[in-house]
């Protein structure tokens, strides 16, 4: 048993790291993520952490230089949020497409202008498309144990990918819990030395990135998506190591709360999911059959994890707390597509937008949503699938 | 003209059996000059961050490299801070035999990675960070960049460039840098000696080198190193070393600091068709701009 200490997502993951002994690490502040780097600069300067701190002038160079640093051999991490990353997004593909492990936090943000600091998964969900392993947290606990999860996975050699861990800044970000540190011995033992597929330190000349023509490029991105095959069954393992390990386990790319005899599903990802499995609680106790089925890996996507608890339902409703302008809320989005492969009877669906630019959502809103929902449903006065932005005002 | 120094340091019979045959660099072209100079100093044991620019082509199609050295390609901005990387690994990893080169032109130095190069100077990382300078977007089919000279033609600026020259090197001293140097590939003696002593410097160190482009500065392939001499034997390039605080001009350079030792700048500017529009007022204007960079080389040196 380790020690226990009161930390906020974000120092949640800068303990996490300190765990993980990296090599190098580069950031620069945004609100909400500035916290992490402080308490890392502070670990490094107290000589807690032997790692090198690069004091980028930019998040683009802040994933550049992690770049360079874990194709040089080093085990690295960054941190940043919204428009920070937006801004480094160029390298978000890079990172990926080098097959390069390297582990960085999103400390969620919406998206500006106008100028706003509070939480949606807008600058999360924007990644998607990258070729990263996307986890996203549900409290500081967990944003701890996916972090040192993340370094595991990152460098397994059936993975070789870069891997991003998401928490929504202030409500996770800046609220303290009790957060269990495991054995720093123990860590070091389960996690091993850096490993990467090809490391250019000089002690043999090696090219990376060269003029490629497209069969080759083609090659080269397809294993990226059969590797993110692999990463679902990397997940589970090291879940369950971790679990054996430390005491946590979480049940792999999904998280569900009474979904086993569940008619309905609503689906969630982040920290709202605390208040939806309050209404869920509610509901319950007045005799709705309702399970929370909450998305812990956003890519790769977890569809075979989802079809098996979905399968039998009469009803999904998704809550996105982002959304595709023009279109719907992206998990929605993935889950529906990915549903479609499966079965030409998809239940009934509802995909619920709320949350946006850090509206706050309580039990209540979604204890009325949910409850809709499946009153309609029921009575036979929803003749079809729909979508619906909610504003909630006070 | 003395050049005394550099001749004391001869290119070692290997120079070029680093850089392979069979890059796909255009005829004349100055880069493969420059690279086997670099190549001649570091060997194997370089790692070259490059941007995207004409070298990101010249090095060929994977799996085949053109190069006997790493080679980390790199977006366009970043090539100082994937070096900065790079360097701060190694140095953890306790590896102090491998050399750490950001290899860029003028688009990705004195433009788009200027951000990135202004702040591994001022980290001082310990890279060094090479600009070969063509003075306009090559690789993408000449469009000007802000190291582009004045009156020079480019697909984006038709009736010639108005504005002067960026002075990158300059910007370097700002930075209080352990070292800075302008070189020319027209002088591969003076390169080389000064990568020998940049080699055994710690910390960020800036190399400018001029790099003339025949089909981008409009001139046939066979006079790359005379126009790259005449750019220096016109006093328009100066070659000179910024280390400790002093600036000391190289000897290729130090004749024109009398300006009656100077060839015209015109002998410079007929050879090439970037500047076939160039009027007599703009000579007159080229002209005033060598003799203020000569003062501030005065100034410096003094």
């Amino acid at each position: 048993m380790g020690l226990k200490l009161a930390l906020t997502g974000n120092h949640a993951i800068a303990y996490a790291v300190k765990l993980a002994d990296p090599d190098v690490i580069a950031a620069y502040p945004i609100t909400p993520q500035t916290p992490i780097v402080e308490k890392l600069a502070e670990m490094i300067e107290q000589g807690e952490l032997r790692a090198k701190m690069i004091r980028v002038e930019s998040e683009h160079s802040a994933l550049a230089a992690c770049f360079g640093a874990a194709v040089a051999g080093a085990r690295t991490f960054t941190a940043t949020s919204s428009q920070g990353l937006l801004y480094m997004h160029e390298f978000v593909h890079w990172v990926s497409r080098a097959r390069i492990p390297v582990v960085m936090a999103i400390v969620s943000r919406t998206i500006n202008t106008p100028w706003n600091i509070w939480p949606d998964h807008s600058d999360f969900v924007d990644q998607r498309d990258a070729g990263w392993v996307m986890s996203y947290a549900m409290d500081s606990q967990e944003a701890f144990d996916l972090t040192l999860q993340a370094f595991k996975i990152s460098e397994d050699p059936r993975v070789y990918l870069p891997v991003m861990i998401g928490i929504e800044g202030f409500i996770i970000g800046h609220t303290a819990m009790p957060v269990e540190i495991p054995d720093e011995k123990q860590v070091k033992e389960w996690l091993g030395e850096r490993r990467q597929p090809y490391v250019i330190d000089g002690s043999e000349p090696l090219g990376l990135g060269g003029l490629t023509f497209p069969e080759d490029t083609e090659d080269m991105f397809y294993h990226i998506q059969e590797a993110m095959g692999n990463v679902k069954k990397v997940i589970k393992e090291v879940d369950e190591e971790y679990g054996k390990l430390f005491g946590r386990r979480y049940g792999g790319l999904i998280s569900c709360y009474n979904c086993t005899d569940a008619k309905y599903i609503a689906v969630s990802m982040g920290a709202w999911s605390g208040d939806l499995i309050e209404a869920v609680n509610k509901l319950r106790d007045e005799g709705y059959p309702v399970g929370v089925l909450r998305v812990r890996y956003y890519r790769p996507f977890p569809i075979e994890d989802v079809w098996e608890i979905v399968q039998n339902v009469k009803g999904i409703v998704v809550f996105d707390r982002s959304i595709s302008f023009g279109a719907w809320g992206q998990i929605y989005t993935d889950l529906a597509a990915g549903l479609s492969l499966y079965t030409d009877k998809l239940p009934r669906m509802a995909n619920i937008v709320a949350g946006i630019a850090g509206v706050n959502v309580t039990s209540e809103d979604f204890y009325g949503m949910l409850k809709s929902f499946i009153d309609k449903s029921e009575s036979g006065l929803l003749d079809r699938n729909y979508f619906t932005w909610i504003k909630i005002r006070r | 003209m003395s050049g005394v120094e550099t001749r004391k340091l001869p290119l070692p019979h290997d120079a070029r059996g680093r850089v392979l045959p069979g890059d796909a660099a255009c005829p004349g072209c100055p880069i493969p000059i420059a690279l086997k100079v670099v190549s001649a100093v570091f060997g194997e044991k370089a790692i070259l961050v490059i941007p995207a620019c004409c070298t990101s082509v010249i090095l060929g199609t994977y799996p085949g490299q053109a190069i006997k050295a790493s080679v980390v390609h790199v977006p366009f901005a970043s090539a100082a801070a994937v070096a900065s990387g790079v360097s701060q690994a190694l140095r953890s990893r306790g590896i102090k035999d491998a050399y750490v080169i950001a290899w860029a032109g003028d688009g990705g130095t004195a433009d788009i990675g200027m951000a990135a190069l202004s702040g591994a100077a001022e980290r001082n990382e310990d890279i060094i960070y090479i600009m070969y300078d063509n003075e306009a977007y090559m690789n993408t089919g000449i469009q000007r960049s802000s190291s582009t000279p004045k009156g020079a033609w480019t697909t984006t600026t038709p009736t010639g460039k108005i504005e002067n020259k960026k002075d990158v090197a300059r910007i370097l001293i700002a930075h209080g840098v352990p070292y800075v140097a302008t070189s020319s590939i027209g002088y591969p003696h003076d390169l080389y000696s000064k990568l020998q002593r940049a080699k055994n410097i710690e910390g960020f160190r800036f190399i400018h080198v001029h790099a003339p482009c025949p089909p981008g500065w409009r001139f046939e392939p066979q006079y790359t190193v005379r126009v790259a001499k005449l750019a220096v034997e016109t006093g328009l390039w100066i070659l000179y070393e910024y280390h400790n605080g002093k600036l000391t001009l190289s000897g290729p350079s130090r004749p024109y600091i009398d300006p009656a030792k100077r060839k015209p700048v015109e002998e410079y500017i007929k050879l090439q068709g970037r500047f076939r529009a160039v009027t007599e007022d703009l000579i007159n204007e080229i002209k005033k701009y060598v003799d203020e960079n000569w003062h501030w080389i005065k100034k410096m040196s003094q």
